[in-house]
């Protein structure tokens, strides 16, 4: 037993070199994947520090919206365009309808509204796109598919999907414009500020409302490539909803409020469930990446309890 | 438009769903038969799900329009959306069964197991075609349960016995890996006891790839232990989200793909294109026609579909999963119809349509009389037998369609039999005090 866990594994590893490094890129993509989805969490917490349970069917819905439009002829970039525009609507709408009526109440209040919303959003998806998958128009848009292959030995083998690369490529531009926007623009400075308390951001006069209105809308682009980049991988479905929650555990390991830590987290969760799964699941019958994700987390949690990255508040009374 | 006409229509009839109201072409009478029709057009399973649904709604709707029902007497079809959630699924049952329900479809194993304790009390018969509890086939101990025109063990059997003829015969499967990815649920744990008795019998290893609910599009760590483990063939068990993206993983790890043989409900068209070119030689289990080349499905079109009574997209119908939704009501209807020549009567209760279903004798004669000429194998239910373990044949994805690629398969009744009749046994223990049967056979 002793052997199986502390040695076996290894052994694996540098016998099958090319299957390891196959496990580290999937880990990798995992772990990009898990970081965009992360990511639209940590945006709507550092704006108004509650967590956004629709960031997952607002994946779904941008998907949808997207390969939607297309399917009824309108051409690809122009669906990207129209697509775009849709989230920056539903940025408005949300900010209308169901964040300005909350402002100044519990947290709990606004976790409770985006539950809400969530079931909104699946009700009102079905209602325009039906219920049936759909197929993510990775080569309209341009988006590389195919796979390289690396051959090595006589049996030696790694596959990299396109796709993938793709997806980390966008996640990094996406992570760099992201910290650009707030760490040297004028409106992420006031995000920040909203982030940490209303009343006095609203009493220097920054629009809580334009903050949370841009903030849903970044959100929204966020989920946008995150639905483009996991519909390519899979399809565009409802159930792409339930995928988005592997974030959870990337957002307890990063901090909540932390973009860097949105990636670090992503990928640490990433290669951390790929490896257990791939050379210790076996030892218990498999199917452990579900929860080895929390494992992680938890165990860094008992040396960092605000996250690799988050920021450590001490509220005094 | 006629996107949008669909959209619209699918959501008059998921309102009409969720609000427990009756779709819209027949209004619930007492003198008429009620069906309601377990669906689930939304959530992750609806891929799947929705063509299902179409097909069972079509051809009852398509029974009114041309024959004004059945014997003379409309169906009243209420549909109840489910989600394939078993909870939901209890709470249709429970909403609809007092409306003299005839006959529950639950189109998911999680649900069937909770109705089979409640059909002998509420005398209802639970109709499960080609999916459920296996060991129901046992008519003895599950009088109030059909899984016509076969069980999870047939067909697991008949996909071992293609692998045996594929390697020369079963005494060649010694020492061979054959891989089991499913749906980590009551429907995809289902064949595993009987997989492992084969694996037992004919000495090959069965390696078992589970896949959670919740990561249905998130198959990349199941495939790479299929990758390393590098199984001679692959079985899958899949349903929903699952089939597309395990057909994808394969192709990406480069699985060989005439090798990758999926049960019946793996066998959707939209599955097997997800894939892409790479995905061409995909095989899967059949019992149904495909194609539109039939007359009863032409009544549907003209009659149902083109006249704009079901949210149908006409480029669907004919695919492997709305005809199978068309056998499933095929068997409601040819119940109803024994179950009103056994009894004399032309509205009927549960308990006559239990009796209709257990005369079931859907032989050539009577597919060709009804314009469905060889869509299905014939099928007869007996008393002591709710299954039949009917032959199947398997279907080859050719990168546009499936083309079926070898004739009538029989399951390996020799095995499976005792086997259901022992688990049967078992599950009436588990369950004491099971109520004994005490119907009479009708036949």
């Amino acid at each position: 037993m002793l052997y199986d866990i502390f040695v076996d594994p290894f052994v694996q590893m540098y016998q099958m070199p090319d299957f390891f490094l196959q496990v580290l890129w999937e880990g990798f993509v995992a772990g990009i994947l898990y970081a965009l989805i992360a990511l639209g969490f940590v945006l709507i917490f550092k704006a108004s520090g509650v967590f956004n349970f629709a960031q997952g069917i607002m994946v779904v819905f941008a998907g949808l919206t997207l390969v939607g439009l297309h399917e009824n002829g309108v051409p690809a970039f122009v669906a990207l365009g129209l697509t775009i525009v849709v989230m920056g609507v539903l940025a408005y709408g949300i900010e209308r309808v169901v964040m300005r009526p909350l402002v100044n109440q519990p947290d709990i209040i606004l976790l409770m509204a985006t539950i809400g919303l969530t079931y909104f959003l699946i009700g009102f998806g079905e209602f325009i796109f039906g219920g049936e998958p759909k197929r993510m128009i990775a080569e309209e848009l341009w988006l590389p598919t195919g796979s390289t292959a690396f051959e090595f030995g006589e049996r030696g083998l790694v596959i990299l999907q396109h796709i993938d690369i793709a997806a980390a490529v966008i996640a990094i531009i996406m992570v760099a414009a992201l910290g650009i926007f707030f760490n040297k623009t004028r409106i992420g400075r006031a995000l920040r500020a909203v982030a940490d308390d209303h009343q006095a951001a609203l009493s220097v006069g920054i629009s809580l409302n334009q903050i949370w209105a841009i903030v849903w809308f970044a959100a929204g682009l966020v989920a946008l490539a995150t639905g483009i980049m996991w519909g390519a991988r899979s399809d565009v479905s409802f159930a792409l909803e339930i995928v988005a929650f592997k974030a959870l555990p990337v957002l307890i390991l990063g901090g909540f409020t932390s973009i860097p830590g949105a990636i670090i987290g992503g990928l640490i969760i990433g290669f951390g469930e790929k490896i257990g799964e791939l050379y210790w699941g076996g030892l218990v019958g498999g199917g452990i990446e579900s929860w080895l994700a929390y494992i992680i987390a938890l165990i860094f949690l008992l040396f960092r309890p605000q996250g690799l990255f988050g920021e450590k508040i001490i509220e005094r009374v | 438009m006629k996107h949008l006409k669909t959209l619209a229509l699918g959501t008059a009839v998921a309102l009409g769903v969720s609000l427990g109201g009756v779709t819209p072409q027949v209004a619930q009478a007492e003198d008429a038969n009620y069906v309601p029709l377990l669906t689930y057009r939304t959530g992750p399973f609806a891929g799947s799900g929705i063509h299902i649904a179409n097909g069972m709604a079509d051809y009852l709707h398509m029974l009114n329009e041309r024959d004004g029902g059945i014997g003379g007497v409309k169906l009243a079809i209420e549909e109840c959306e489910t989600g394939y959630n078993a909870q939901k699924g209890v709470e249709c049952y429970e909403a609809t069964k007092g409306k003299n329900a005839l006959v529950y479809n639950p189109y998911s194993t999680g649900i069937t197991l909770q109705l089979i304790p409640k059909a002998s009390v509420d005398k209802i018969p639970v109709l499960s075609m080609g999916y459920g509890l296996s060991a129901a086939a046992d008519g003895n101990t599950f009088p109030w349960v059909f899984n016509v025109p076969d069980t999870y063990w047939d067909g697991a059997s008949v996909v071992i016995k293609y692998i045996g003829q594929q390697e020369g015969g079963l005494e060649n499967l010694k020492g061979k890996k054959i891989g089991y990815i499913f749906l980590d649920a009551g429907y995809g744990r289902e064949p595993i006891p009987l997989l492992e008795q084969l694996a037992e019998k004919h000495g090959f290893e069965l390696l078992k790839y589970a896949v959670p609910g919740k990561e249905m599009q998130n198959q990349s760590s199941q495939w790479l232990n299929v990758r390393r483990d590098r199984p001679d063939y692959m079985i899958m068990w899949g349903w929903g989200a699952m089939n597309p993206t395990a057909i994808k993983e394969a192709v990406k790890i480069r699985y060989p793909m005439d090798k990758f043989i999926g049960v019946w409900w793996s066998a959707g068209e939209d599955d097997a294109a997800a894939g892409g070119a790479q995905a061409k030689g995909y095989k899967a289990l059949n019992f149904s026609g495909v194609g539109m080349d039939f007359p009863a499905l032409q009544d549907i079109k003209k009659l149902v579909v083109d006249a704009g009574k079901s949210p149908t997209d006409v480029e669907s119908m004919g695919g492997t999963l709305y005809n199978r939704g068309v056998l499933n009501s095929v068997i409601i209807a040819e119940g109803i119809r024994a179950a009103q020549e056994k009894t004399g009567k032309k509205v009927i209760t549960g308990e006559d349509m239990r009796i209709g279903l257990e005369s079931l004798n859907l032989d050539e004669a009577r597919l060709a009389e009804i314009g469905l000429a060889g869509f299905a194998h014939p099928m007869k239910v007996t008393c002591e037998d709710h299954s039949g373990s009917h032959p199947v044949f398997i279907q080859e994805w050719d990168g546009e369609k499936f083309v079926k690629v070898t004739d009538w398969i029989e399951p390996m009744t020799d095995t499976v039999r005792p086997l259901l009749e022992a688990a049967a046994k078992e599950y009436a223990e588990k369950n004491a005090p099971w109520p004994e049967r005490t119907e009479p056979c009708a036949n």
